[in-house]
């Protein structure tokens, strides 16, 4: 077993240097074949009858007609709402869109005139949306209560009881707090929103099911498509080689793709089974919502002593909402209470979203914070700066604190904060225009999930590996290509890399950020497991001892003497007639790596424009510096970075999932009417990696979520700053805008 | 219910690029649009209302088609979209159905030189006319190597899940054939019909401006 390890920093041929995806001009030039992509004889097209109520008990749901439809061959109604016999079971649907029955027909129109033609009976029910309203949740005894959990750094004498104690502090500690913010702040749901809808491609072979599924877990997926349909996980193949966004929801076989599947086993033709663009996004998955009541007390120089919050939200049917630990999001004061209530609403139960629970905390909490330098009239980077000590959680070897005040320092250079800050709403207005400057910070784990990859030399000297892992679309292949090529001393076009199956060998669901440490390491250690095994045989036959040679440029030579060595092709000629074959393996949790780590800390800072006559905001600079260990590809580590703050630019002022209150009707739930920001909206976006020896050593950690989470908070803060007024709830619409001007920031 | 008898009555319309602009209505954003924010009672069954509708499946014909230089034989009934014939008959699937309004700009193609959402446009009305898609811009088609705008977005990484990158391509390559010129601020104001939800906009702006460099 060779001994793992990175090149030093600066001495890679390949890593740390800006490479272009390899399967890019697939992507750009339409060859790239999707799930939804797949098109295969006699298929038929599939589609989902959604409930278009939020709470109902569907009485009846009756075929008959809809099977007339001319090109409509089969109607499956979901097992759920009927036995075995056709009898309804007279269950609760608890939101809206919730799939009811599937129609695959000759086309896709004519399975939407089936739907259209299946008649269904409903008892209607209550409905809750406006989580917001608290009061009202309360009312309507939709609400989960947690108990406070509190932090006191006095303790309780015996006798004293713990609550009346708390009490008592909390009212003492408010007391001598130089300045007090009592505020409300929230964040609405948003969608996954994903540009290919979830489904999947499939037809059976015999007792085999492929499924072109739309995943970001080709790995595991298979297992619940065999769950469902009571087979075996090894009679489901999993393909996909390109996913059109994930972004967390798309981990499962959903149900509507195991219909399909039945469907397929009916008939005997293959299914396209892909969610049209209003039910992805009713129902294949959203973002929780949060609220928070929070009063905090500062010293005068703006340090937090005490936070006092209770916050509220929803996971949707499900309830639940953003957990109690990530309140206030980074920083721990010393004084701490916090109260969590979940509300169950008639909605979609949420799905992991890129960082789940992080952008919410972090929209929620560190405007709070910002609010505290907002009432001293001090600058808000003073105030982030000084109550650094307090940050949690720790990152191995690296001071967290250290971290963001290196970070801190270079995006206040890249944005010019000290040259253009101003006290929150006392800048220069130009007309109507005023502008401001905001902050924020996060943390996210981002260790490496399991990984195995079969690594295969040729003779001839190909190169190829194997693993079920899958590209999002952060540049995963090309990744693993420059990890197995630096190995070799090859060019990343000598390597094949083999991703997006469920026969490769197992690799982790990508979420989390968990990708590329797990995919980087089973290669790295396979490749130099391969490279030990090839060079025992070139030594021999250069009479030289093994440790003294090196691959690089094409070559295995001695690396004293470079001219001593063999081509490659030569070097793997000595293999014989069979290829060599080397298992890669990383299994987290097996104490510390060279190859990864994780952990890592992200500061972000925004600068605005916001019309005080039309509320419209526009994002003039954002500058995000991010640490992630070892970069392997700068170029698309910096791509990660751009998608993340324009999605974060994306929740911050444009989108939201709008409710009805009275009917849970989704109301924007078509491209049309869900805003997102366009090209045009996104301003100068500038993004530095933060790789200093410290970070370069630590290994690989993923870069997925963190940079998605500050936007929110950053820019509320730019706003707040611009204003001197909070606009309290995101996105920072200009009717938001507009009212907390009225407002002149009076709840 | 008579406009809907009517509809579905689609043998009475000429098969020769003619269609039914009513149809062609009920399926864009226009009644969508029209009841989008109407709240209250009978919501639900409001929006089940607006929901585009489909014709029956009468009057299937076969229309020939010219996509990318070549012809084509094509089925196709008058509801038939020409996102659905490139992508299901001809296997031409680089543009990509986000949504049926069109306004992600992901099936954005050429018909007769001008820039169509292949979601909102009728097979039928494609007869006739000279069809370009993203394919064309791949190094297979031209046999000299990939169109400079998709080689500009590998470079620049203008992608990442890659789903909204045909259309963006395809709306790049058009904007800089009437704006060979262009600059930051005017790629920024022109190239706003196409969405992308990973985020690559910094990097389209980066690849058009390469491109406009380069002089191609």
């Amino acid at each position: 077993m060779a001994e793992y390890s990175w090149p030093a920093q600066g001495s890679a041929a390949l890593i740390g240097k800006d490479h272009d995806r390899t399967d890019g001009i697939e992507k750009a030039t339409g060859a790239a074949k999707y799930a939804y992509d797949q098109v295969f004889e006699k298929m038929l097209f599939a589609k989902i009858l959604g409930c278009p109520h939020a709470h109902c008990r569907v009485k009846k749901i009756d075929t008959s007609a809809a099977k007339k439809v001319p090109g409509v061959v089969h109607i499956a109604v979901m097992k759920k709402w009927e036995d075995d016999k056709g009898n309804a079971l007279v269950p609760e649907v608890r939101w809206q869109g919730d799939h009811l029955a599937c129609v695959a027909a000759e086309s896709e129109a004519a399975a939407a005139l089936g739907v259209e033609a299946i008649k269904v009976e409903y008892e209607k029910l209550d409905v809750f949306v406006k989580e917001e309203d608290l009061e009202a949740a309360q009312a309507a005894e939709r609400t989960e209560e947690g108990r406070p959990d509190v932090q006191l750094a006095a303790e309780p004498d015996e006798e004293v009881d713990e609550d009346e104690f708390a009490d008592q502090e909390f009212s003492r500690l408010f007391k001598e707090a130089a300045v007090v913010v009592e505020g409300e702040y929230g964040i609405q749901p948003i969608t996954h929103m994903c540009l290919e809808p979830h489904g999947s491609t499939l037809y059976w072979e015999d007792d085999k099911l492929i499924v072109y599924h739309s995943t970001q877990n080709v790995s595991g997926a298979g297992g619940n498509f065999g769950e469902i349909l009571g087979i075996t996980r090894g009679d489901v193949e999993i393909r996909c080689d390109f996913i059109g966004g994930g972004f967390g929801s798309k981990f499962a076989a959903d149900p509507w793709s195991a219909t399909a599947a039945e469907i397929s086993k009916a008939t005997g033709r293959p299914v396209k089974m892909m969610l049209d663009r209003e039910l992805e996004l009713k129902i294949a998955g959203n973002r929780p919502s949060g609220f928070i009541k929070v009063k905090l007390g500062a010293d005068k120089e703006g340090v937090v002593t005490v936070w006092d919050s209770v916050h509220w939200g929803t996971g949707g049917a499900k309830g639940g909402g953003i957990p109690k630990d990530n309140i206030p999001y980074v920083f721990n004061p010393p004084n701490r209470r916090r109260k969590q209530i979940g509300i169950v609403t008639n909605a979609d139960p949420d799905r992991a979203w890129r960082a789940p629970n992080h952008p919410q905390a972090c929209a929620i909490t560190q405007t709070a914070y910002d609010d505290i330098a907002a009432k001293l009239g001090i600058d808000s980077y003073d105030v982030f700066l000084r109550n650094l000590d307090t940050v949690s959680p720790k990152k191995a070897g690296v001071s967290m604190a250290g971290t963001y005040r290196e970070q801190m320092e270079i995006a206040a250079k890249l944005i010019d904060w000290k040259a253009k800050w101003h006290p929150h709403g006392k800048g220069e207005a130009d007309g109507s225009i005023v502008t401001g400057l905001g902050m924020a910070m996060h943390t996210w784990g981002g260790g490496g999930l399991n990984s195995k990859c079969l690594l295969k030399i040729h003779p001839d000297g190909g190169v190829e590996t194997f693993l079920g892992s899958q590209d999002l679309g952060t540049g995963t292949r090309t990744a693993i290509g420059m990890v197995v090529a630096e190995t070799f001393g090859l060019p990343v076009s000598a390597v094949k890399v083999h991703i997006g199956s469920s026969k490769y060998p197992e690799s982790g669901p990508s979420g989390g950020s968990t990708t590329i440490g797990g995919v980087s390491e089973s290669n790295r250690r396979a490749s130099q497991d391969a490279l030990e095994k090839l060079m025992a045989l070139a030594a021999k036959k250069l009479k030289v001892d093994a440790d003294s040679l090196e691959a690089k440029g094409g070559r295995i030579q001695v690396k004293d003497d470079p001219d001593k060595g063999l081509k490659w092709k030569d070097a793997c000629s000595l293999l014989g007639m069979k290829p060599l074959e080397v298992n890669g393996t990383f299994a987290r949790g097996q104490g510390e790596s060279p190859l990864s780590s994780s952990q890592v800390g992200g500061v972000q800072m925004a600068e605005v424009a916001v019309d005080r006559e039309t509320g419209v905001i526009k994002m003039k600079t954002f500058v995000a510096v991010q640490d992630m260990g070892l970069v392997i590809n700068p170029k698309t580590a910096k791509s990660q970075i751009y998608g993340a703050v324009i999605m974060g630019i994306a929740y911050a002022l444009f989108e939201e999932r709008i409710m009805d209150g009275e009917t849970g009707a989704f109301l924007n739930c078509e491209l049309t009417d869900y805003k997102l920001p366009r090209l045009g909206d996104i301003g100068e976006i500038v993004v530095h990696l933060h790789e200093p020896e410290s970070e370069y050593n630590r290994g690989v950690v993923g870069l997925g979520e963190p940079p998605v989470i500050s936007p929110g908070a950053a820019i509320s803060n730019a706003v707040a700053n611009a204003l001197g007024v909070r606009v309290p709830v995101l996105p920072l619409t200009p009717k938001r805008v507009l009212d907390a001007i009225e407002k002149g920031g009076k709840a | 219910m008579q406009d809907q008898e009517q509809l579905r009555q689609p043998a009475a319309q000429p098969f020769d690029g003619g269609f039914s602009r009513r149809a062609f209505l009920r399926g864009s954003g226009a009644a969508a649009a029209a009841t989008a924010l109407a709240t209250g009672q009978g919501l639900a069954e409001a929006q089940e209302k607006k929901k585009p509708k489909v014709t029956s499946g009468k009057g299937a014909t076969t229309i020939q088609l010219t996509v990318n230089g070549k012809n084509y034989t094509a089925h196709v009934e008058t509801r038939t979209t020409l996102i659905d014939v490139l992508r299901y008959q001809l296997k031409l699937t680089g543009c990509k159905p986000v949504s049926n309004d069109g306004v992600s700009g992901a099936s954005t193609v050429w018909v007769d030189g001008k820039l169509v959402s292949a979601s909102t446009t009728l097979a039928l009305a494609c007869v006739k006319k000279k069809i370009q898609t993203v394919e064309s811009l791949g190094a297979a088609s031209s046999g000299k190597g990939p169109d400079p705008v998709a080689t500009a977005f590998v470079h620049n990484d203008a992608m990442q899940c890659g789903f909204c990158t045909p259309g963006f391509v395809v709306a790049v390559r058009a904007f800089l054939d009437k704006n060979p010129k262009a600059t930051e601020a005017q790629i920024r104001a022109g190239l706003n019909g196409n969405i992308c939800r990973c985020g690559t906009y910094a990097n389209v702006i980066q690849a058009a401006l390469e491109v406009v460099k380069g002089g191609k």
